[in-house]
């Protein structure tokens, strides 16, 4: 299966545009903890445009949800934004106060978390945790909607998602995992966001209401001409889904390109290493990985965050971390490997 | 002949059937079933109760009798002839069968009997006595204090809480710790004797005649005020520390996360959200400790010669009443299963996830 042939069956009136969605730059959180500053997320710089599907991947622990949630500002203490900038559609979110994020989030960046979870109010009907963040997105001198207007809302926002308006009226332990993960995706959409977080929305489920998932979620997007951030580690979904990746390793973006670019021609050691740990359908082969962990968060290496790992590492990896390189085209690498390439 | 009979049988089956689906159909439903199981209970309990006392090997009317005796330092010689006659009048001389039947057939009509040490009152005059002061008393504290003692541990296990909050409550959960008798006998020594605000023991003033009058009722309140207060301050702190726990695991749930990706507001999210969450475990608590007031609060009543079942039931004891005890035993028993009940029935209106299921 080429995994060009299956981006087109799910991208078929794909319209990036060059309008900045969502420009990050330098974003940091970090987490004091009494073992020290945990470094989650370190100097994290790119640009989503508008009408793209932005898949960030990474193992646990590298900090992909952190990330997520430091761009709705749903950071908790102990952790905190310690430096950097998020500028959606021009406006920089970290400098709005708590009432206007309140209002950003839903209304202009929504998220899409792992419905199959409880991410839903286990004592609360469906119906009404669609109207209830809708409700309290009205400005103050709109009218609320009488009952009519506000069921007619769900009932088109349930059937959007592909669900039966009756479900309005169900407790969400009624619910199967997909038609949960349905349920938080109506919620996502209800205030036509311009960017969507969908936070690994598959995980959980099995591969056919994955693909269902992902479908209705790539059709809802595009008809809302929203950007899309998808966060997860199934690198196979990633392919099909996406149309940019960024790579995260150790709280770094290590490597950011155009999908089918980094899918076939890896640049950062990293990288290399995680696709070429994929299993294949054509061959049979041993399972690859990659040999010994991440460093601890709390106590990074001088250099490198990978160096330990990388099998192509060179004194300077030992000593300076990497900045973010741009090799050619939207592709950006942090690593030292790309340094002399770039600078002839 | 055969095919008549045949035909008398294949009837009487199909009615047999009917009947015994009519009697599923009933006893299936959800309620029928925890009634009859709280029956069940308080038969079993009943039961417990009517054997334990007879397995001491004490008997409660020679021990009052020879109470009396000494208290009177007379009657000594006749004291054999007049046990075995106050023995047949309570029924005490019967077989152990005759008498569980006879208990059984008296509760079943919520006939508790006759106080051996009240002599002639009835048990159940005297425990619905008490009881009702019990009940005015606790029950009032125990739902104030229910509803004080969740707002309070709600807001201080709430993240977003004013910075003023906690040391305002904090110090009023430090008063858990404190026994409720000592905490009582501060009480007293403050209010009633140091500053002698308030009336120092009993329900009502000994002069006023128990009619509901105004003046009556004002007296039976100034009354409550201490045993209430010593109550109330040492249970708040037990409602409060377990909602605060309660609010602080709900934190960590998924769907607080999504309440905030969604933008909520911030009452909504507390309200909606968090609080509502949190309150079913404390539901469960509050119908356990409803079940248990009607025991009253033997320390307290006793501290400040509360009227209340409490008082009772620690002179009873006292007294050896073993009927009076039984009586008390045995509201405590339908109180608590009753609480129970009721709580099986309101917990699915409160949680969807429980669900009444009809077989």
């Amino acid at each position: 299966m080429s995994t060009e042939q299956s981006i087109q069956t799910y991208r078929d009136g794909a319209r990036i545009t060059d309008v900045d969605a969502l420009v990050v730059d330098g974003l940091s959180v970090y987490y004091e903890t009494e073992g020290g500053t945990v470094k989650a997320c370190d100097g994290v710089t790119f640009t989503l445009k508008q009408g793209e599907r932005f898949a960030l991947v990474g193992e646990s622990g590298s900090g992909k949800t952190t990330l997520a949630m430091a761009l709705m500002r749903l950071t908790r203490p102990p952790g905190h934004i310690a430096k950097g900038s998020v500028t959606l559609h021009g406006r920089d979110i970290t400098s709005l106060d708590d009432k206007e994020m309140r209002q950003a989030r839903l209304a202009e960046i929504a998220l899409v978390p792992q419905g199959a979870m409880n991410s839903l109010n286990p004592i609360m009907r469906i119906g009404k945790q669609i109207i209830d963040g809708v409700i309290d997105h009205l400005k103050d001198d709109e009218p609320t909607p009488t009952k009519d207007e506000l069921d007619e809302m769900v009932h088109d926002l349930l059937t959007r998602v592909g669900l039966r308006p009756g479900v309005a009226r169900l407790w969400p332990h009624e619910l199967s995992g997909g038609m949960k993960q349905r349920v938080a995706m109506a919620i996502g959409i209800s205030l036509r966001p311009k960017l969507i977080i969908a936070d690994e929305p598959t995980s959980a489920l099995d591969v056919v209401v994955q693909r269902q998932i992902m479908q209705t979620l790539g059709r809802l997007q595009e008809g809302l001409d929203a950007s899309i951030m998808l966060v997860g580690h199934d690198m196979g979904l990633v392919a099909q889904f996406a149309d940019t990746i960024g790579v995260m390793y150790a709280g770094k973006l290590v490597e950011v390109g155009p999908v089918e670019e980094v899918f076939s021609n890896p640049k950062h050691p990293y990288t290399k290493l995680l696709i070429g740990s994929l299993p294949s359908l054509q061959e049979k082969r041993e399972f690859l990985g990659i040999p010994g962990l991440p460093p601890l968060l709390v106590d990074l290496p001088l250099g490198c965050a990978f160096a330990d790992r990388c099998p192509s590492r060179f004194d300077k990896c030992e000593t300076a971390i990497p900045e973010k390189l741009n090799i050619g085209g939207r592709r950006d690498v942090a690593c030292h490997l790309y340094e002399d390439e770039v600078q002839s | 002949m055969t095919e008549n009979t045949q035909a008398v049988e294949k009837q009487s089956a199909i009615t047999l059937a009917s009947i015994a689906r009519i009697f599923l159909g009933i006893f299936g439903h959800f309620i029928v079933k925890r009634f009859l199981f709280f029956i069940f209970v308080v038969w079993l309990a009943s039961t417990v109760i009517f054997i334990i006392p007879r397995l001491s090997g004490q008997d409660p009317v020679k021990e009052k009798l020879l109470l009396e005796a000494q208290r009177g330092g007379a009657m000594q010689t006749g004291l054999d002839a007049m046990a075995k006659t106050y023995q047949k009048k309570f029924g005490l001389d019967q077989p152990m069968s005759t008498q569980y039947f006879n208990f059984m057939k008296d509760l079943a009509r919520l006939d508790l009997g006759v106080s051996i040490a009240f002599y002639p009152r009835t048990v159940n005059d005297i425990v619905f006595e008490s009881l009702a002061w019990t009940l005015g008393l606790m029950g009032t504290v125990t739902i104030l204090a229910f509803i004080l003692g969740t707002l309070a541990g709600a807001v201080l296990g709430w993240p977003r809480r004013p910075g003023w909050v906690q040391y305002v409550f904090m110090p009023l959960l430090t008063l858990a710790a404190i026994p409720q008798y000592l905490l009582a006998m501060i009480l007293i020594f403050v209010f009633a004797f140091q500053l002698g605000w308030l009336p120092l023991f009993g329900g009502y003033s000994v002069a006023t005649v128990p009619v509901f009058t105004f003046e009556f009722i004002v007296d039976v309140l100034q009354h409550a005020i201490l045993p209430a207060f010593a109550i109330l301050f040492s249970v708040v702190g037990f409602w409060a520390i377990g909602m605060r726990g309660m609010m602080i695991n709900t934190q960590g749930e998924d769907y607080m996360i999504q309440a905030d990706a969604k933008g909520l507001k911030g009452s909504r999210i507390f309200m909606r959200y968090a609080l509502r969450n949190a309150l079913l475990p404390q539901v469960t608590g509050l119908a356990l400790v409803l079940g248990t007031i009607v025991t009253g609060q033997v320390l307290v009543e006793r501290v400040f010669s509360y009227p209340g079942i409490g008082d009772i039931l620690f002179q009873a004891i006292r007294l050896s009443d073993f009927f009076v005890i039984r009586g008390i035993v045995i509201v405590i028993i339908f109180g608590i299963a009753g609480a129970t009940f009721l709580l099986d029935i309101l917990y699915p209106l409160l949680d969807p996830r429980i669900k009444v299921r009809s077989s």
